[in-house]
């Protein structure tokens, strides 16, 4: 039998958080994850709510200022907090 | 699961922009008034609303050309001598000249700049012989103004697509472009009679101090992308070995900002409070400064505020916590930062290619064509020394112009199955590897070894070393696995970082002097030599595909330059903190 390395993930924090009860993504809104340079926000198929897909931030804020209801908050990553 | 899952979408437009951050926009809105009826396709990795290096605005033009404050002939002559001479200055006075008709474009689409009571603009002195800062305290919407013209201007844009390479015809003209979209995986495949590259800096080629693959000066989305297709398309590049390096808040690694605050009394101090540089201006040989300071006893350095008045704290941090990067305000509140009682940590960041700031980039005329028939470039990545944001519209602009005359009567050419099979293998070879090596894991390596062997000063041992791990990466990104689309963008970034770090390296080996300050400095040649090097130094693939560099005779000056300003820039230290 060969070796064969399996993945193991790391685990993060995401510094990007999204306060469901303010995001209106089950309404259709997809502002944030349209606006992230990185693509690293998405919509969740089951919740229906934007959340953080991919830790990859660059902290450059679109996704909290341009959210209409100011559910998305942008935390500095943790290396450089 | 294999090649044929990934649908292939054919268009074809007369002009694609790739890029659509600072100077792409421009391009696209200019080609389409100089051709109504050209079809122009405007081409993003990110979301033209908030993408590139001005995704959240611009706090000021840090090159303002502005009649009554500056001349073309003067700017002309400083960036000359800023950059040690090695100048086409046929682009730089160009640029100069048109520098104040893109202002009033932009005044006119509804920029914001800084006023003086009598509606003049308020120019600010930061280099080191003229004045050329126009603050833009309300930068902030800058995109979104440039997005309105966009629409306004019926301008094609696609969003998320990784473009990956340039097609070429049997003339070795560009004829089309590659890519992939980052959600779907759809690959791309754009038939165009011109492309314009605005892909920004080469900004992932080091790793930041922080260790953070993503915490670079740069919008990280900008990984060098531009350089990469230029070259494999075979264009030639000028100068990569002036690198890019600047002085940034630690850690945070975004801008401090010298520029807003030095006209409001803020500046560059040591850790006894001191200053020691004349001029906060960023130039190879003020980062030299600035790295003696860090390095011997003197470092940290600073950005020294708190002497500032009340009145003047407020306007620096509405500005700079509103603008560019408006998270300073969060990281500075989390370290108990406050500029009326502390002095802000600075470091410096990592190397990249930029000629934004520095004087690396994809060789361009005056007219913004490249050396490859077809092919034009704007912005960061196109070698017009110092160019800065401003410059990226003037140069995104003169290459709306150029690519839309080049195109008038030209028919599509035919393209290359086998150049698109190709590449449509080597794309999607990490989405069809069930096992393999995971990309971040692959980047952070190659990021390392940039830093541990490329780093100035630079040491041709280590630069020798560097060209012998990079050939290893290589070996690696043969094993990459992508488990999604989005890593799949992050697998074909490695590709691109490796490649513009195998350019550093060559570029910098090629050039056997010092030059531009901490940029270029050699330790195995620590002197300028401008009897041997005073030349452009070019590098590009030549027929075999190998990575050759020769050197290029610097153009007769425009604009003489007088003796007793020629070393201006050599005598940045302040006596005071020499001593």
């Amino acid at each position: 039998m060969s070796q064969k390395a399996h993945d193991i993930f790391f685990r993060s924090n995401a510094p990007v958080t999204v306060d469901e009860d303010k995001c209106i993504a089950h309404k259709g809104c997809t502002v944030c994850v349209e606006v992230c340079p990185m693509d690293l926000l998405a919509i969740n198929p089951l919740t229906q709510k934007a959340y953080m897909q991919f830790d990859e931030c660059w902290y450059c804020m679109p996704c909290e200022t341009d959210c209409p209801t100011g559910a998305v908050k942008v935390e500095i990553p943790y290396l450089l907090r | 699961m294999s090649l044929d899952n990934f649908l292939n979408l054919e268009q074809e437009y007369d002009i694609v922009v790739i890029g659509g951050g600072t100077a792409g926009p421009m391009a696209a809105i200019k080609a389409k008034e100089r051709n109504p009826n050209l079809r122009i396709l405007l081409l993003d990795k990110a979301n033209v609303k908030r993408s590139g290096a001005i995704s959240m605005g611009m706090d000021g033009l840090n090159n303002a050309v502005i009649p009554g404050h500056a001349t073309p002939e003067q700017y002309t002559r400083e960036i000359t001598i800023a950059n040690d001479g090695i100048v086409n200055q046929a682009t730089v006075y160009a640029y100069a000249k048109h520098s104040f008709t893109t202002i009033e474009q932009l005044d006119r689409w509804g920029v914001k700049f800084e006023k003086d009571g009598t509606g003049d603009y308020a120019v600010k002195k930061v280099h080191h012989m003229g004045s050329y800062v126009l603050p833009m305290p309300e930068g902030h919407d800058i995109k979104k103004v440039l997005y309105r013209q966009l629409k306004r201007a019926k301008i094609a844009i696609t969003n998320r697509i990784v473009s990956t390479r340039l097609l070429t015809d049997a003339s070795g003209a560009v004829c089309g472009v590659l890519g992939f979209d980052c959600r779907s995986a759809d690959f791309h495949i754009i038939k165009a009679k011109a492309v314009i590259l605005c892909c920004g800096a080469a900004g992932r080629l080091g790793l930041p101090a922080s260790g953070y693959l993503m915490g670079t000066y740069e919008n990280p989305t900008n990984a060098g992308d531009g350089y990469a297709m230029a070259y494999h398309a075979g264009a030639e590049l000028a100068n990569l070995e002036c690198f890019q390096i600047n002085p940034l808040i630690k850690d945070y690694n975004g801008p401090a900002c010298a520029y807003v605050t030095g006209p409001l009394g803020g500046y560059t101090a040591n850790n006894k409070g001191n200053r020691f540089i004349e001029c906060d201006y960023w130039s190879g040989q003020m980062m030299w400064e600035f790295y003696q300071e860090l390095q011997g006893g003197n470092g940290p350095v600073f950005l020294k505020l708190d002497h500032l008045a009340e009145e003047t704290i407020q306007t620096i941090e509405h500005i700079l916590h509103s603008n560019e990067r408006p998270s300073r305000g969060q990281f500075h509140a989390n370290r108990n930062t406050d500029y009326r009682h502390k002095m802000v940590e600075m470091h410096i960041s990592e190397i990249g290619f930029c000629s934004g700031h520095s004087a690396s980039g994809v060789w361009v005329n005056e007219r913004a064509e490249t050396s490859v028939p077809g092919l034009y470039s704007a912005g960061d990545m196109a070698a017009v020394p110092h160019n800065y944001m401003l410059g990226a519209f003037t140069y995104g602009w003169f290459a709306g112009h150029s690519a839309a005359d080049y195109v008038a009567g030209k028919e599509f050419s035919a393209l290359d199955k086998e150049q698109i099979a190709r590449e449509k293998q080597r794309v999607y070879a990490p989405l069809l590897r069930e096992h393999g090596l995971p990309p971040a894991q692959v980047e952070y390596k190659l990021r390392r070894f940039v830093n541990d062997y490329l780093q100035p000063p630079k040491v041709t041992r280590k630069m020798e070393l560097a060209l012998e791990r990079f050939d290893q990466i290589e070996e690696d990104i043969a094993q990459l696995k992508a488990a999604n689309p989005h890593e799949l963008m992050r697998a074909m970034e490695v590709a691109v970082i490796r490649d513009c770090a195998e350019m550093a390296a060559r570029a910098s080996l090629f050039r056997q002097e010092s030059r531009w300050g901490l940029y270029h400095h050699r330790v195995d040649f620590p002197e300028r030599d401008d009897a041997n090097w005073f030349y452009h130094c070019h590098l590009k693939k030549d027929q075999s595909g190998r990575m050759v560099s020769h050197k290029r005779e610097v153009e007769p000056y425009l604009i003489p330059l007088d003796d007793h300003e020629r070393n201006a820039y050599d005598k940045l230290r302040l006596k005071a903190a020499n001593g």
